[in-house]
Order: structure tokens, then C-alpha cells, then sequence
């Protein structure tokens, strides 16, 4: 690892790249040394998935230049990358179930002769690529039988097949068992021994540690810093994660007086996804769910909603049981905002009134038909008091990303809830209506609702929660209060690094 | 760079196309309606006439109460393949129980059959997760097969028991108790889609059925009613055109199933479900109607004719697609 004398592979230069009014990457500038691993990594929405990404060709940046090996390439697609050399293995697997694992591998650049696919040489070529890369797969065998690690090491040998040089790996072992991480680190760094060059693309740092010769750490889709991993720790890569993005004026912090009633209390939940997680919030209470993507946050709030299958000791709103059905929930009390309001929230094509009433027309109904000025009145003083626009009759999709969350707040609101989930109210929405929504969440919580907030954003959680639980791989991890709760506490429960602060 | 008027780009040519398609799917079918209406009263002089225009209405009646029923259906992203089997085994049955036992009785058990297949129309499609275009095309061959079974493949014949006829063909106005039906179930269901929390409910499982689950819509009960209200629809088109001629055949609805279809798609009912009016599906089942009638009383070779609804029903659901796209 003579890095000085190893020419440059990969010259990233100045890659910016926005998606709707979110800035995801800003004049990143990386240098990729040829034959060497070398990692991005930040928290959840810092840019470096995005980053993978636009170098694999599966987006193009909208200001920069990718330079390959002195040359100036721009790619289309993932194909016009390939081309070039680099191939992306996925966080999801992108293969063909129904295939052989050597049909996969050479998929659209299978061996031929006369016009018919030459089988034999498919098989060949399959079982020399898997030996030389040290896999035990058989070319023969269905890929929708094998297991996830197995996909992975096919989606890897489809891009040897290729001749890919520079392969990036986002989040490779994110869906691993540890026997199976294991393994995949000695593909990695097989791989980079014969000369590959690898870009790992992890939020697990002791994986990068062990694995990168170079880390590069992501902050807001800025580059905070590149440095060869033999000089960092895992603290000194939490320190660069940190820091304040520009401020955002938050409410002032409410929270409830001691000893308030508990509204939502559940105990044991397990759920695809959840293994074993028992809360409790209290009325006026804003509590935040922090850790990382896949942690099983989203998954434990449809679960604690009914939206999806669950078993669990006890859950419970105020007195009543939770009974296991979204339409359940809310007699009993629970509303829930769902993390995307495109897929799970909105009937987009109709108007904004019968969106907000969708959950709460039995209020309406009379003899089995709506009162339509009762409704319209409801559902416009609703909007009003989420600082919405009352456009009645306009159908959602018309709406922007903030006012369609508005919609959902109104919704939510209407159904007069003692407890609110909101999973990641202000994804996709701009910086003013973000302060509306802060605004609207605290004043939900100071009228006695208990609000579970789930944000990807630490800066979120921590300017509008008065507690935090941290979720790992399924379990909670950690519960800060108070002083503990700081931005360093908070990830390094989320990462599993060190241990949460003895309490 | 100045400014130079340039020509518009491809894309934005088709992104106005789209538009233009959306206005025309929100208008719907009524001006072709009018404008085809208006053409045949100029041209054909025996168009225009209080008979021909209620035999129109008589013929159409059972075509558009299926089809308003279908409607729901397709709104709420289902579909119903099993009407045309349904309309005849209900015919069939209602005119065999109709000679055997009496009039009412064979007409309550055609729409008791229709409703319990309806039923299990929605069962298959709501507890046992199979795509309704499949599971009804399915059921719509077991259905037949038991029309076939329980008539041995004949005409079933009420012709001396005409008080059967009196169901479908009273005259009240000048109009048929089988018109007159149809009109009343059509703004029925039209209202209680419309206006009633059922309708909402439909709109909301075809639009977003997640969305709808989440915001604590009983989604599969919604679907489940859909299919029934379908499968009553069906057996009640199969009950009066069995009383109107006296005698029906489980085999007859082969062909109505896509009489359906076309005139409620062609009214501009999105077969992707969340969107549609009963007000548009009778106008265009009668659209449908009012081609085949000007084919007929102009004299034009009836091979023209399906060549005719085939165009048109393209063009209905090309139209959907880009208003679609580019909404």
C-alpha cells in the first residue's frame, strides 16, 4: 500500500447533485488510487450512496466530472459504465430468480455460436470466473434458491464477467448473517489483491476500518475528509460525521410534567424485522426513534400500528389494547403518518378533501352517505390549523411535497389521536415548510398528544424530542434523556460502536 | 444567445399531447356521444323517433345495469369476467324456476345465484389473493358449466306463463318496466358512489388500496361488496332479458362480458382502477350502442361495425394511458 506511487484509478471532481429541493452531493472531489479499497461513509442521507451511484453510472451528476483513468467519462447508465469498467453491486440484489446462477452471470453478453447460446462455454466460463474468485457456487443452480450472500457473490461475478476494474460495493453486508460478512471480507480483499479496485460504500466502521486503505467520510453530501485508514479509529470517524449543518430554528421544548399519563406502552414487540422492542410514551411526549436505515424503526411503527403483522406481549393505548388492524388503532386512538405519502398516504388523484376525511368519514356519515358540508367545514378548519392550503378540490397530486405532508398532518388530526406516529414527516419537503412542520409537531405534543418521531435526521431528533431511542439490527440499543442526549451519544448507539454511556 | 423562438422539443409535444389527452378524459365521451347522435338524426330520418330511441333504451337496459355495477368494480382496481356466465345461468335458472314454481320465485332465485357467485368472486379474489382478472375468468367457465349442466345445454322456454313477461316488458309511459329499472339502479348506484361512504371507500381501495388499509379502510370487504353488487347486476340483466323473450340459454352472455367492458372503458373508466363515474359508463355503454345502431339503420355491413368498436376502444384506453403519463 505504497499509496504515493499507485496512479489514479477513479479522479472524482467536483460532483454536485440534487434531487428535488434536497442537495444530496456538493462539489465532491475524491481521488480513487488504482488496486485499492476505498470506503465512503456517513450517516443516513450524507451523500455517500449517492456517490456509489453516480460513479456506477445509475444516475448522472449535475455538476462535476468523473475521470477514469485520465479520461474524462460521463456515464448514462449503469451499461455505459460497464462498458467503462465499473460495475455496482447493489443494496438489493438485481438478478433474475427464475435463471441459473450462470445465466445470470453472463445475462445479455452470453457466449454464442450460429446465433444460439453456447451452453457449454456458458458453463465453463461461469465455473472458471467462480473458482478464480474463490466461490463455491454452481453454475447450474437457480438463483432464487440461493441465499442472499450467494446472490451477492453472484452479482460479483457477473461483474468479473465483464472485466469490471473498479467494482462498488453499497452497503454489501448490510443483509448478512456474520459468518456470511465474514466471508464477503475475504472476497473484498481477494479481489483488491488481484488488482481490482474496490469502492465500499458501509455504515458498518469497524468493516471499514478492517477493510479500507483509504476512508473518505461524508457530511451533509460535502466531503468532510480523506485519509488513509490506518489513521482513523472509529471515534475519530464519528467526530468527522458530526457537526451542525446550517441551523434550523426549532420550537421551543415542551415536555411533559413527571409523572403524566402513558399513552402508547408496548412490550416485546417482534415483527419481521424487530426483535423484542418494548417503549412507552407518555401524553405530551415527543419521543424521538433514531438509528440508522434498516434498523427496524419504520418496521416497529407498523407493526405498533397494525399495518403489519406483529406478535408482542403487550401493546397498548391509554387503557386500550391495541388490536392489531390500522382501523383498530385509530378507534383506539393511534394515527399514523406513513413514511412515503406517495405510496401510503395519498389517493393522488383525488381532491384534497376526501384525502384529509379518508380515515374519519364515519364522523361524516349520515345513514350511509357523506354530509358534505360538514365535511368540507372539518376538513378546511383542519387545513387551516396545519397552516395548509384549504384547496378543497384539488387532487393531492397537485399539491407540493410539503403541503401533501400538511394533508397528512390534517388527516391525522382529524381523527383526534391520542398518539401520533410519524414516520419521517419531512423527507422530500423544503426548509420553510419544514419549520411548519416542527411547529405543528410540537404543538400536537403540547395538546397531550404523545408523538413517536422517526427521522433519518440526528439534527431532527435532537432539536424536537424530549427522549431518544436508538434502534440497532431490530433491537432498541440505547434511551438518552436529557444531557446524554447528544449527536455523538445517539450515533455511536446507532453504529454499535461504543458503549451508551453508563446512565 | 438571443433569445430565438425555437421549435418545441419532442418531448414537450408530448407532453402537450398528454395534456390535450387529459382534458379529453376528464370531458370523457360525451361530445363524440353528442356528435354521433346529432349525425344520425341528419342522416338516418328513422333515428330520431320515439320508438327507435326507446328500444335503444329497452335493448340497452340490462347492458347498463351490469355495467353500472362493473363500474364500482373496476374502480375499486378489480375486475369481472364472470358477468356474461352469470347473466346466463340466472336467465336460465330465473325462467326454469319461473315455469315450475312461479314468476317471483324464479326471479328471486336469478338474483340470489348472481349474488352468491358475487360473493365468491370476491372471496377468491380478497381471502385467497388471486388476480381477479384470473379468478374470474375461471369462474365465469365454472359458471357456465353449471348453467350447461342444470339446462342439458337447451333453450329454456316460459312461453306459457306470460305474467314472467310482465317483469321485463310492462309498459309505464311508453317506456319498459326494464327500462325504467335500469334507469333507477344507474342513478343509484351513481349516487351511492358518488355520495356515499361506500363510493368514497371504492374510490380510496382503487386509488391507493395501501393508503386505503392505512388510513383504516376495510379494504377487502369493500372489494368483496364490489363483486357481489356485480354479480346481482349480472343476474338481473340475465332475469329481465329472460322475461322480455320468455326463454334464455346458459351460453347466451358469452358475448356481454365485453359489450361491458367496452362501454365502460370507452366512457372513460380507468381499468387501473380509482377513477371513473357511473354517469360516464352509461354514456358510453349507449355511445356503443347508438354505432351499432347507426351501422344497423344505414344498412353498413356489421363487420365494419366490431371494426369500429375495436378502434374506439383503443383509442379510449390509449387516451387513459397518456393522460396517465403525463398527469
Amino acid at each position: 500500500m505504497v499509496a504515493l506511487t499507485q496512479d489514479v484509478h477513479l479522479d472524482i471532481r467536483g460532483l454536485g447533485k440534487s434531487f428535488g429541493a434536497t442537495r444530496a452531493l456538493d462539489d465532491v472531489s475524491v481521488e480513487v488510487r488504482s488496486g485499492s479499497v476505498h470506503s465512503f461513509v456517513g450517516e443516513n442521507g450524507a451523500g455517500k450512496s449517492t456517490l456509489g451511484k453516480i460513479v456506477a453510472g445509475v444516475f448522472p451528476p449535475d455538476q462535476g466530472q468523473l475521470v477514469l483513468r485520465g479520461t474524462p467519462v460521463s456515464f448514462h447508465s449503469p451499461r455505459a459504465a460497464l462498458e467503462r469498467g465499473i460495475a455496482l453491486v447493489a443494496q438489493e440484489v438485481a438478478l433474475v430468480p427464475q435463471l441459473t446462477v450462470a445465466q445470470n452471470v453472463f445475462l445479455g453478453v452470453e457466449p454464442q455460436r450460429g446465433g444460439f447460446i453456447d451452453r457449454g462455454r456458458l458453463l465453463e466460463q461461469t465455473e472458471r470466473l467462480a473458482q478464480d474468485a474463490g466461490f463455491d457456487l454452481r453454475p447450474n443452480a437457480l438463483v432464487g434458491r440461493l441465499s442472499i450472500a450467494e446472490q451477492q457473490q453472484v452479482e460479483i461475478l457477473r461483474a468479473l464477467g465483464r472485466d469490471a476494474e473498479l467494482i462498488v460495493l453499497d452497503e454489501p453486508s448490510a443483509a448478512l448473517s456474520a459468518k456470511e460478512v465474514e466471508h464477503l471480507h475475504e472476497i473484498v480483499r481477494g479481489l483488491a489483491r488481484r488488482g481490482h479496485t474496490v469502492i465500499l460504500v458501509s455504515h458498518f466502521l469497524n468493516e471499514v476500518l478492517e477493510l479500507a486503505d483509504t476512508v473518505t467520510v461524508l457530511r451533509d453530501g460535502k466531503v468532510v475528509q480523506t485519509n488513509p485508514a490506518a489513521s482513523e479509529t472509529e471515534a475519530s470517524l464519528i467526530a468527522a460525521m458530526l457537526g451542525r449543518a446550517a441551523g434550523r430554528a426549532y420550537p421551543d421544548k415542551r415536555p411533559p410534567a413527571p409523572g403524566t399519563a402513558v399513552v402508547l406502552s408496548v412490550s416485546d414487540v417482534h415483527a419481521p424485522g424487530v426483535a423484542g422492542v418494548s417503549l412507552e410514551v407518555r401524553a405530551g411526549e415527543i419521543v424521538g426513534l433514531a438509528g440508522l436505515v434498516g434498523a427496524g424503526r419504520t418496521e416497529l411503527a407498523r407493526a405498533i400500528y397494525g399495518a403489519a403483522p406483529a406478535t408482542s406481549a403487550g401493546m397498548a393505548a391509554g387503557v386500550t389494547t391495541l388490536p392489531g388492524s390500522p382501523s383498530g388503532s385509530l378507534r383506539a386512538g393511534v394515527a399514523m403518518i406513513p413514511e412515503s405519502r406517495k405510496d401510503d398516504g395519498l389517493l393522488l388523484q383525488r381532491p384534497v378533501r376526501e384525502n384529509v376525511s379518508l380515515t374519519t368519514l364515519p364522523i361524516f356519515d349520515r345513514l350511509g352517505f357523506v354530509r358534505r358540508g360538514m365535511e368540507a367545514e372539518e376538513v378546511g378548519s383542519a387545513l387551516t390549523k396545519v397552516s395548509g392550503t384549504p384547496r378543497l378540490e384539488a387532487p393531492a397530486s397537485a399539491l407540493s411535497g410539503g403541503n401533501q405532508q400538511k394533508l397528512m398532518f390534517a388527516r391525522a388530526l382529524l381523527a383526534k389521536p391520542n398518539v401520533l406516529i410519524a414516520d419521517e414527516p419531512t423527507r422530500g419537503v423544503d426548509v420553510g415548510a419544514k419549520r411548519d412542520l416542527y411547529r405543528l409537531l410540537v404543538e400536537i405534543a403540547a395538546q397531550g398528544v404523545g408523538v413517536l418521531l422517526i427521522s433519518n435526521e440526528i439534527e431532527e431528533i435532537l432539536g424536537l424530542s424530549h427522549r431518544v431511542v436508538v434502534m440497532r439490527l431490530g433491537s432498541v440499543t440505547a434511551e438518552f434523556e436529557g444531557a446524554e442526549m447528544t449527536e455523538e451519544n445517539i450515533l455511536a448507539a446507532a453504529f454499535g460502536t461504543a458503549p451508551a454511556a453508563a446512565a | 444567445m438571443t433569445a430565438e423562438p425555437r421549435a418545441p422539443m419532442l418531448s414537450e409535444r408530448l407532453m402537450d399531447l398528454g395534456r390535450r389527452a387529459l382534458v379529453i378524459r376528464r370531458t370523457g365521451i360525451l361530445i363524440p356521444f353528442l356528435v354521433t347522435f346529432a349525425a344520425l338524426s341528419l342522416i338516418s330520418p328513422s333515428f330520431f323517433r320515439f320508438q327507435n330511441l326507446t328500444n335503444i333504451l329497452d335493448q340497452q337496459a340490462g347492458i347498463i345495469i351490469v355495467a353500472s355495477a362493473g363500474t364500482l368494480v373496476l374502480i375499486a382496481g378489480g375486475i369481472d369476467l364472470s358477468i356474461g356466465a352469470i347473466y346466463g345461468l340466472a336467465g336460465a335458472v330465473s325462467a326454469q324456476v319461473a315455469t315450475s314454481v312461479s314468476s317471483p320465485v324464479g326471479i328471486l332465485s336469478g338474483l340470489g345465484l348472481g349474488l352468491l357467485v358475487g360473493l365468491i368472486n370476491g372471496l377468491i379474489v380478497t381471502r385467497f389473493r388471486i388476480n381477479a382478472l384470473i379468478g374470474t375468468l375461471a369462474m365465469s367457465f365454472v359458471v357456465s358449466g353449471f348453467g350447461a349442466v342444470l339446462t342439458k345445454g337447451n333453450l329454456v322456454v316460459a312461453f306459457d306463463h306470460p305474467d314472467f313477461q310482465q317483469f321485463a316488458a310492462t309498459r309505464i309511459f311508453g317506456i319498459t318496466s326494464a327500462a325504467w329499472m335500469m334507469v333507477i339502479i344507474a342513478t343509484t348506484i351513481g349516487i351511492l358512489l358518488a355520495r356515499s361512504t361506500f363510493g368514497r371507500y371504492v374510490y380510496a381501495t382503487g386509488g391507493n388500496a395501501e393508503a386505503a388499509r392505512l388510513g383504516g379502510v376495510r379494504v377487502n370487504t369493500i372489494r368483496v361488496a364490489t363483486f357481489a353488487l356485480s354479480g346481482v347486476a349480472a343476474a338481473m340483466a340475465g332475469v329481465l332479458d329472460a322475461s322480455r323473450v320468455l326463454s334464455a340459454q346458459a351460453s347466451s352472455g358469452s358475448f356481454l362480458t365485453f359489450t361491458v367492458l367496452t362501454g365502460i372503458i370507452v366512457g372513460g373508466t380507468s381499468i387501473l382502477g380509482g377513477e371513473g363515474s357511473i354517469r360516464r359508463t352509461v354514456i358510453g355503454c349507449l355511445f356503443v350502442a347508438l354505432v351499432a345502431n347507426g351501422f344497423n339503420l344505414l344498412g353498413l355491413d356489421p363487420f365494419y361495425q366490431q371494426i369500429t368498436l375495436g378502434v374506439i376502444l383503443l383509442l379510449a384506453v390509449g387516451i387513459d394511458a397518456w393522460s396517465r403519463r403525463f398527469s
